[in-house]
């Protein structure tokens, strides 16, 4: 296998963990809607916390989006 | 695969120079379409910003509108810092009014007047500023407020004696990381969205050169998709220009409050 196939199939490996991180991110709105709408009177004063779990679960998946596009430039 | 026919994703985040201005050694100092794009949210923040600030005891549109922002974004600083939060106010406002402006011009279809926009956070260069600053701000404020007891930020309450030799290096490093975090967040994010817009438009376009059969069956559904994720840029924008400024917040709440 020489380098640029190689590269292009790390790139596609990495892209996985894009996805990865989309399971993340439901998860993080998927469980705020969850209590939110059993105590939607406490649900307003989290949404910075939603956001700061937001952010650092959609943080890693642009990681791994940075890596496969650093890959797939290298190799075309 | 028409080769000719190839859109790169890549080429609309090319800066180009519109003139030159001045040399800094051999270095040359030119005035950028990135440059241009950041004078004209600049323009557009200063004229939005005046028509707003009229002080009516009975607010006109423009002037909510003004009022949302400003009250958005005290509410965020008063709920994470508290009452020593305002001084800090007017520069994390700055930042969010800045960063959102920047992304929505960004996304704009300017192009079809022939002018085309750039997104000026989709470079590492601004981010990567922009977060510097307000690390550095945070790094003033703290040292300013509480000289070398700062350092306390790196040993948490409640931290058991045996553990006092690894919590203060993880911390340390969860400090460190976070301009770098801050830059990467917005600079990925944009420059994904837009690279993904840019290919599904490059399917519309190479669709239409294999034929017209072709042309329809993928560039209808392409076209449904990217109005769709058009939509989900804008709120993209909003919510990215939102972290940066809600991540700042609470960094400056820990320059502040030592937590």
């Amino acid at each position: 296998m020489d380098v640029q196939a190689a590269s292009l199939i790390g790139a596609g490996l990495a892209a996985i963990g894009a996805g990865m991180a989309a399971i993340g991110v439901g998860n993080v709105f998927g469980s705020f809607l969850e209590s939110a709408l059993r105590n939607p009177a406490a649900a307003d004063g989290q949404q910075g916390r939603l956001f700061i779990g937001f952010a650092a679960a959609e943080l890693l998946g642009l990681l791994s989006f940075l890596i496969a596009i650093l890959l797939y430039l290298k190799a075309a | 695969m028409a080769d000719q026919g190839k859109v790169d994703p890549m080429h609309q985040f090319e800066v180009q120079k519109m003139f030159d201005m001045f040399h800094v050694g051999n270095h040359e100092v030119a005035f950028t379409t990135s440059a241009m794009w950041m004078v004209i949210a600049g323009l557009l923040l200063w004229a939005f910003m005046i028509g707003g600030m009229k002080r009516q005891l009975v607010p006109g549109r423009w002037q909510v509108a003004v009022e949302g922002f400003t009250g958005f974004i005290s509410g965020m600083m008063n709920a994470n810092i508290g009452p020593e939060g305002r001084k800090y106010t007017p520069y994390v406002f700055s930042l969010f009014m800045f960063i959102l402006m920047l992304n929505v011009i960004g996304l704009m279809p300017f192009g079809l007047f022939g002018l085309h926009p750039f997104t000026v956070t989709s470079h590492f260069a601004i981010t990567g500023f922009l977060a510097i600053l307000s690390f550095s701000i945070v790094l003033i404020v703290g040292f300013w407020r509480h000289g070398l007891h700062f350092f306390s930020l790196f040993v948490p309450h409640g931290t058991p004696w045996w553990l006092l030799w690894l919590i203060p290096v993880i911390e340390l490093v969860s400090f460190l990381v976070r301009p770098f975090s801050l830059a990467l967040r917005l600079f990925v994010a944009m420059t994904a969205g837009h690279v993904l817009m840019k290919v599904f438009a490059s399917f519309i376009i190479d669709g239409i050169a294999a034929g017209p059969a072709v042309g329809l069956g993928v560039g209808i559904p392409s076209m449904a998709l990217m109005v769709g994720i058009s939509g989900l840029e804008l709120l993209v924008a909003g919510i990215q220009a939102y972290v940066f400024a809600l991540l700042t917040s609470l960094y400056l709440n820990d320059a502040i409050n030592l937590h």
